[in-house]
């Protein structure tokens, strides 16, 4: 005689659970990418659309492609695969093929997270690995910028290009991001311009009003971690403040620093990554503090005008070896 | 209804803690009934930490209520009494609220059994502490806020410690639980008076009474009563969170100190006894009254008719849900003690041991089973934990049964509050793992002991 099925059903205490649970929280934080990407179809019209379309889809694709369980939507459930789409997305020019943004998501997902073993297992964060991917394999196309404005429906850059080819430009001007200027040039831009995000970047991360505003939401929900961005802001301003006051004429303000290029983004979104930042609070000090001084040096030694995203990736390689060293002290355990 | 929530008062609290739904209300206004007799009593032997007290009397044999039935076993062990007129039926294996079969005593009912006891003071003013130990330990008493940990083996102070601050838990920080809420409301006066009698042997400077500040109509009781002697008594009111009535937390919400890792509130002068205790302690002295009823709070969504009642230690869970009118269709899973460390029952027969606070009766809605996830190191779980430890790093060590990795982590120090599940997004079962770990890692020091002890052994001959 043999048990075909035994149904056993252990529990034990606690019986009673908190009401945020990991989907939740990652679908709070996708409805706070709508308002960003919104402005971002605002300002770039429908390219900012067809892009993030395009990385969502590749993203979700990818995710269920290396999906091995036998639900076959298991992992898309908790909706993780759908940020990493739209985070990624956010990080582009708007005239970037969409092939490239397909491929992007593909490594995003299959390089940055699944081949580490899926959701929560991933040392960098997806998106950011993504973006990594294509600023190495296509290094003209993701620099090539497109000014805000024009008709809705006039699609910018080389969005069309067919797969393996850069493509025609087709867009009337091609427009330097603030930092680019500011580097290459030192011409400063307009604060207001910066805060409302009528600026030439990344489909996400000009409009810093936006990314603040929700920045402060997250923080108020709890889903992100206070000590980050106030360790990688502070580190920018006091690091960045020292090089302005050594020379006003080649250094930007403190300000345009915070202000420009993708920190803010990558402050809210992405080193705020829950899985690839460090746990105990000591340990996410250190994160947040080599965040803005890697940023601060690549801006003004490195060879491009942002440092961002390295910085974010090479802290993101630091967080194993700090989640062992910066411990926490417990209860009771007086020095 | 009396209860108005006013949480101004408390802000005295420990770092970290979590907010679970209170769910007070059901029984917080009801006050505590003494239910009827019920035909069989079931005592087991072993109700308290330590050694299982010893049977004193055989099957067929005539008790008394009050009666002492078995007697301690060495120190760290009290007597056991019976809670009514009966006959022994038998003495043999019984259930217990851990799901085991441990020696215990069964009692038939004389149907004509008084609840009214004699009262026969006892006078502790004769007594020096070691009279006064002994006579807790007979008077089988043991702590009452679940722990049921022999409160005489408190009282005996080593030498070289002294008592500053007794302190009476009366946080009560489970969820449901409402049975020292009415135990300090309506019998302030007795809560007090057994502060009063450990004074009389401890001389402590002074005493506090932690009450989390929502329950304001307690606190004004306490405070009514505790002016009346000389003796300074001060009832604190902390802050509302959960586990503000574990003992270290609540001695650093009060001293602002912590209790260092492996020692005991009384390292720091301090004395912790529930307030529970403190009547049963009033009542025996007083009233000659030794631990035979306790008073419990029967609970939770899926039972009819929510209630604190005060119960023969050994009325068999049936009888008790009986008595409030039976569960509903919804029950999914009855519990012995609250929500957060209570133990769930799989079968009826378990009786009301003198640990049992709280009955609980949980429907479909609060069980609903959560699926797991991968841990997403949001870090919920190191900003729940009292005691600051990594829960989330300790979750992933025990799932590859790192357990040595775990100990370094201070898994040992866990209290098992359950915190750390309870916000966990992912649904881990945090707290779960951890009481694997310890208890794998308590068997590898004793082995290792032994080991030791036996190689020892093998050089001396």
């Amino acid at each position: 005689m043999s048990v075909q099925k035994v149904q056993m059903e252990i529990s034990t205490a606690p019986f009673l659970k908190d009401v945020a649970t990991t989907p939740k929280i990652m679908w709070l934080v996708i409805y706070t990418l709508i308002p960003i990407l919104l402005v971002s179809v605002y300002y770039f019209g429908i390219s900012a659309l067809l892009i993030s379309l395009t990385a969502v889809l590749s993203c979700v694709f990818t995710e269920w492609l290396f999906n091995f369980s036998n639900d076959p939507i298991k992992t898309l459930k908790d909706g993780s695969a759908i940020i990493t789409g739209l985070l990624l997305a956010l990080t582009l020019p708007p005239g970037f093929p969409l092939w490239m943004v397909f491929i992007g998501g593909v490594v995003a997902i299959g390089m940055g997270k699944s081949m580490w073993g899926g959701l929560g297992q991933n040392i960098f964060n997806p998106a950011l690995l993504g973006r990594a991917f294509l600023q190495a394999a296509f290094p003209t196309a993701i620099t090539t910028w497109s000014s805000p404005g024009g008709s809705f429906l006039s699609l910018k850059g080389t969005n069309t290009a067919l797969p393996f080819f850069q493509g025609q430009n087709i867009d009337a001007f091609s427009g330097a991001t603030p930092l680019a200027q500011m580097k290459f040039q030192h011409i400063g831009t307009d604060t207001l311009a910066l805060l409302m995000g009528n600026t030439g970047g990344s489909l996400g991360e000009t409009c810093g009003l936006l990314l603040i505003l929700s920045g402060i939401y997250l923080l108020a929900k709890k889903i992100i971690n206070w000590r980050i961005p106030v360790s990688i802001l502070l580190t920018v301003v006091v690091i960045s403040g020292i090089f302005y006051l050594i020379d006003r004429q080649i250094y930007p303000t403190p300000l345009f620093m915070l202000l420009s290029g993708g920190l803010l983004l990558g402050t809210v979104y992405m080193a705020t990554d829950l899985v690839t930042s460090p746990l105990t609070p000591k340990g996410i000090w250190i994160y947040g503090v080599g965040i803005g001084v890697l940023v601060v040096l690549i801006r003004i030694w490195g060879g491009l005008p942002e440092g961002v995203m390295y910085a974010i990736l090479l802290m993101n390689a630091a967080t194993p070896l700090i989640n062992r060293y910066a411990k926490i002290r417990t209860y009771g355990h007086l020095k | 209804m009396s209860n108005q929530m006013t949480y101004g008062e408390g802000t005295l609290t420990f770092r970290h803690g979590v907010h679970p739904e209170e769910y007070k209300e059901l029984s917080n206004h009801k006050k505590i009934q003494r239910i009827p007799f019920v035909e069989e009593y079931v005592l087991p032997l072993g109700q308290h930490i330590g050694a299982p007290s010893k049977a004193l009397v055989r099957k067929g044999e005539e008790v008394r209520r009050g009666q002492k039935i078995a007697a301690s076993v060495g120190f760290v062990s009290v007597a056991l009494h019976s809670p009514v007129d009966g006959t022994v039926t038998d003495v043999g294996l019984v259930d217990n609220p851990k799901g085991e079969m441990v020696p215990g005593v069964r009692i038939k009912t004389d149907p004509y059994s008084s609840q009214q006891l004699e009262e026969r003071p006892v006078d502790f003013e004769s007594l020096d502490i070691k009279g006064f130990i002994t006579a807790i330990q007979q008077a089988g008493i043991v702590g009452l806020g679940g722990a049921a940990f022999p409160s005489h083996v408190k009282f005996a102070l080593p030498e070289d410690k002294s008592c500053r601050y007794i302190m009476l838990n009366g946080c009560e920080c489970e969820p449901f639980l409402t049975a020292d809420h009415r135990t300090m409301l309506e019998h302030a006066r007795e809560v007090i008076d057994g502060i009063l009698i450990i004074q009389h042997f401890l001389k402590a400077q002074k005493a506090f009474i932690a009450v989390e500040a929502n329950k304001p109509d307690a606190i004004e009781a306490l405070r009514l009563h505790a002016s009346n002697n000389a003796f300074p008594v001060e009832v604190v009111p902390l802050q509302v969170k959960y586990p503000q009535g574990a003992e270290k937390m609540m001695i650093t919400a009060i001293l602002g100190q912590e209790v260092p890792t492996g020692k005991l509130p009384i390292d720091l002068g301090v004395l912790v006894v529930n307030v529970g205790t403190s009547k049963a302690i009033s009542d025996y002295f007083r009233k000659g009254i030794p631990l035979f009823e306790r008073i419990l709070t029967v609970t939770g969504t899926a039972i009819n008719n929510p209630a604190n009642l005060l119960v023969p230690i050994g009325t068999p869970m049936r009888e008790v849900i009986n008595a409030c009118g039976g569960v509903t269709d919804d029950a999914a899973r009855i519990l012995l003690g609250g929500p957060m460390m209570g133990a769930v029952q799989k079968s009826l027969d378990v009786p009301v041991v003198k640990g049992t606070s709280g009955l609980l009766v949980l429907g479909n809605a609060e069980i609903q089973d959560f699926q797991e996830y991968s841990c997403i190191r949001c870090g919920r779980c190191l900003q729940a934990c009292p005691l600051f430890l990594n829960p989330a790093r300790m979750g992933l060590l025990a799932k590859k049964g790192l357990w040595d990795d775990m100990e370094d982590l201070h898994v040992m120090d866990c209290f098992e509050c359950g915190s750390c599940s309870f916000v966990c997004p992912s649904g881990i079962p945090l707290v779960q793992s951890f009481r694997v770990a310890k208890g794998i890692l308590r068997e590898k020091s004793l082995r290792e002991r032994s080991l030791r002890e036996s190689k020892a052994e093998g050089k001396e001959s």
